[in-house]
């Protein structure tokens, strides 16, 4: 199981590309994206979340079972938003019924 | 196979009385030591001490309730005033909700059968079973420890502002004990989980796991993904009331209904951690008493997945009147009927399996039948709150007590103690007087619907919930309500003493004493403490009862 | 996962070796399922967070602007270099060159303990600056709540974290004091390993955490 782990090179390549992630989301924020700001940094953040699973947490070698449960946890987490969005998203949505 | 015995139970001659020497070693006879119990690995064993533990807290629990239906025996605050009264239903929904039925079925049954049933020799990960029985008794303690030390008012669901500013009762001790004891069970949730995907024998694939396995998965996964989300927010109600800063108080700029979201986000999936385990005992005991396979294996299968998942889109239904948007409040009015579909496959299923089935009516069968009729009343019941309008009409009543104790005690309970008297012969290696069993099991169903199907009534003409005193006009059932509570502590207290009885005095159980499948019955009773003494292999499906073809040995004697 | 469907003709209980492969299969999924379930709790507030932000935008991108950037910035820097030499114990671990291992591990401890000395320092400016809801907040801007509501999660959520790396930190040397006591044990590597994906987490918790605090203006 352990024998496709990636090489040290590997590992290398992917930190430089995460400090180079970092430099840019900081690089970001002194431009003015207006309300591409948020999707920019978030994105960014999305990006080197996913480089540190993939390769550092040995994601991508690991088995199918594995990877269903890392991707559970942001799932539910995905529903949880949704959901609770749904409501602060909306609560407003009727004044008529307040007035 | 030896028939239950129904006469009343006695030394008997060919079956002498403890540590026989036809008995071989065994779990319960291997060592005798206190240490041996408390630093045991052995699920088996660490099923029992939770056996003991969630015990003494439905007592407590018990106690509590006991009191205040006491007090609700008259329609004034006359036996203890409102201060208490609250702090006796807080208490008793926080004991029995997090410290016995969370608990119940899964750190008991679920600790001492899943290994038994898939062939293992222990869960995964045994050390971090014990520890999360450690961790329990510590968050069971500190919480005692709030009791002592003044009490809560809250309620057991700690809506903010009250709890995080205003009420001047140990809500913050309290909170410390419920955050240690939810690690115990996201930590038995892994266990389950990490077992039921990698420990299993060789033959044993997922469709040929008993269904109690399957529901016991369903529940781990809202054990690991949903109790985080319980620690996360009663520590934010913890932070905002010991440094007065603002988080969910509406002075200073928090929104109490996130607090809400939050709560039920847990406290939603929580109620499917109680009843998904219930509905594994009573897939196991319906298919043992009816002598059949269960009907529909794989839709019952599934459903616990569904219910499990499903599960975690309800949780707005509690809030529809609390200024949720009116929009989510539909959404979630929708997805809560949902839950009634993968719920009713399991009830037709249930009762598929007994059509033409040679049912016997023994003990565990009385409970697991109590059990679907029960959870049949609390699930429709369900679908009565879960719509926007009727719930306007009842929220906050006690219609929706009696809806959530059909289901958390009417369903969960009787699903408990039948699991525990189905499987009390292979646990103890004893067995009961059939005849207690049969009588306190319909004591408990009757007393059961005589406490709570008058709190429907009741409900619906508008007696709200949570309070100490109560208009003249409802006495009436509140004093059939009071009646039925005291057959059911009677019920509740017959089963602690024949079982404890039986310990010494039952005679001694065979390996499969109900003609059940499973692998559990295979191995000796009680089993050894490395369960099966030779490889298990599974060559057949659950439930499947060719005569004697299962090819797996037998732990025990022959 | 493929030994549940085949049959052996004679019934054996399971050989070492595939004791060895099981557990680690046992170990890695396990340590994933707690994940799963730290991503719930750092999930939830992140969640409560978000609410917050979309009620009060304003207050939130001036009370980000009240820290320290270029702090944050650094400390999300230590933090990826520490993740990169936790991996490399790793693979020294488990390519069998247990000092080397060790001294990644010493390297991780070192850059985790600066990461906290960091923050540390970031706390006591912010104390400074009146930024601590609670013990000593002097903001008056026009949405001082709102603000003081951003610090409060500021706070929790820096926190919560480096409680987290704390633990990770104590791990890493359980581990390696582990590792001088029983360096045969039948698989060192394996806690190193668990250890390894603990810390990785924590470090990806950081990598949302700096934007989300630091940089949504």
């Amino acid at each position: 199981m352990h024998n496709n782990y990636p090489s040290v090179r590997t590992y290398f390549l992917v930190f430089g590309a995460l400090l180079l992630l970092l430099i840019a989301t900081v690089g970001a924020h002194f431009v003015a994206l207006g309300p591409f700001q948020p999707v920019v940094s978030l994105g960014i953040a999305l990006l080197k979340a996913l480089l540190i699973i993939l390769f550092f947490m040995h994601v991508k070698a690991s088995s199918g079972l594995v990877k269903l449960f890392a991707a559970a946890g942001f799932l539910w987490l995905l529903i949880f938003f949704l959901l609770t969005f749904g409501d602060f998203a909306t609560r407003y949505w009727v004044p008529t019924l307040n007035q | 196979m030896s028939e239950m015995a129904s006469e009343p139970l006695g030394r008997e001659e060919r079956t002498p009385v403890s540590s026989s020497p036809r008995r071989p070693k065994n779990y319960l006879n291997t060592s005798y030591t206190a240490r041996s119990w408390l630093l045991t690995t052995d699920h088996k064993r660490i099923g029992i001490l939770y056996m003991i533990a969630i015990t003494f807290f439905f007592a407590v629990g018990g106690i509590a309730a006991t009191t205040m239906r006491l007090e609700l025996l008259t329609p004034y605050g006359d036996l203890v005033g409102a201060e208490t009264y609250n702090k006796l239903f807080t208490i008793h929904g926080i004991i029995m909700v997090w410290f016995f039925l969370i608990p119940s079925i899964p750190t008991t049954l679920g600790n001492f059968l899943i290994p038994l049933m898939i062939g293992a020799e222990d869960l995964a990960f045994p050390r971090l079973n014990l520890a999360s029985w450690y961790v329990f008794m510590v968050g069971g303690f500190v919480t005692m420890a709030a009791v002592i030390f003044g009490g809560v008012d809250t309620g057991w669901t700690f809506y903010t502002p009250y709890s995080s500013v205003y009420s001047n009762t140990a809500v913050a001790l309290v909170i410390v004990g419920i955050v240690i004891s939810g690690f115990s069970s996201i930590f038995t949730g892994i266990n389950f989980i990490v077992t039921i995907h990698k420990m299993r024998a060789p033959g044993m694939t997922w469709f040929r796991m008993p269904l109690f396995v399957w529901s016991h998965y369903a529940t781990s996964l809202i054990l690991v993904l949903a109790t985080p989300v319980l620690a996360l927010v009663l520590v934010l109600v913890g932070i905002e009331r010991v440094f007065g800063v603002g988080i969910f108080d509406p002075s200073l700029g928090g929104d109490p209904l996130l607090f809400q979201h939050l709560f039920w986000f847990y406290s939603h999936p929580a109620v499917y951690i109680m009843i998904l385990p219930g509905m594994g005992v009573t897939s196991e005991i319906v298919a043992a008493f009816a002598r059949r396979r269960v009907f529909g294996y794989t839709f019952v299968a599934f459903a616990s997945l569904a219910i499990a998942i499903l599960g975690f889109l309800v949780w707005g239904h509690h809030m529809f009147v609390s200024g949720q948007s009116i929009y989510a409040g539909m959404v979630f009015s929708v997805l809560s009927f949902l839950v009634a579909i993968p719920s009713a496959v399991k009830v037709f299923n249930w009762t598929a399996t007994m059509y033409k089935g040679d049912i016997h009516f023994d003990t565990p069968m009385l409970y697991a039948l109590g059990f679907i009729g029960l959870f049949t009343v609390g699930g429709l019941t369900g679908l009565f709150v879960a719509s926007l309008s009727f719930d306007v009409h009842v929220h906050d009543s006690y219609f929706v007590v009696a809806h959530f104790h059909y289901i958390m005690v009417g369903s969960t309970v009787l699903a408990y103690l039948g699991g525990i008297h189905y499987w009390w012969p292979k646990i103890s290696g004893r067995l009961y007087s059939a005849w207690w069993g049969r009588f306190s099991a319909i004591l408990i169903f009757a007393g059961f619907n005589l406490t709570f199907f008058p709190q429907f009534i009741v409900g619906y003409l508008g007696m709200p919930r949570r309070y100490y005193a109560y208009a003249p006009e409802f006495q009436v059932y509140n004093v059939l309500s009071s009646a039925g509570a005291s057959i059911l502590a009677l019920g509740y207290v017959l089963p602690l003493v024949y079982l404890l009885y039986s310990l010494q005095n039952g005679r001694l159980a065979p390996d499969n004493p109900w003609e059940a499948t499973g692998l559990e019955w295979q191995t000796s009773s009680p089993p050894p403490t490395e369960n099966f003494l030779e490889p298990p292999i599974v060559t057949h499906d659950a439930y499947e009862r060719p005569s004697a073809t299962i090819s797996s040995s037998t732990g025990g004697q022959p | 996962m493929t030994q549940t469907t085949t049959q052996p003709a004679t019934p054996a209980w399971p050989t070492e070796d595939e004791k060895l492969a099981r557990e680690r299969e046992v170990n890695a999924l396990g340590m994933w399922v707690f994940l799963a379930s730290e991503i719930m709790l750092f999930g939830g507030l992140f969640l409560v967070y978000f609410v917050y932000r979309f009620r009060y935008p304003a207050a939130f991108a001036e009370g980000s602007s009240e820290l320290n950037m270029w702090l944050g910035a650094l400390n999300t820097a230590v933090l990826l270099t520490s993740s990169l030499t936790m991996a490399l114990a790793v693979h020294q671990a488990r390519g069998s060159s247990r000092k080397t291992a060790v001294l990644f591990m010493l390297l991780t401890m070192a850059l985790g303990l600066l990461f906290l000395a960091i923050k540390g320092y970031e706390y006591w400016q912010d104390y400074q600056e009146g930024l601590v809801p609670g013990l000593n907040f002097t903001y008056s801007g026009a949405e001082q709540q709102a603000v003081a509501l951003f610090l409060v999660l500021y706070f929790v959520m820096t926190a919560l974290h480096a409680l987290h790396l704390s633990i990770g930190i104590v791990m890493v040397g359980v581990a390696i004091v582990w590792g001088q006591i029983r360096p045969f044990a039948h698989d060192p590597a394996e806690p190193v390993e668990m250890i390894g994906l603990y810390w990785h987490f924590i470090d990806i918790v950081w990598v949302f955490l700096f934007p989300v605090l630091y940089l949504l203006r």
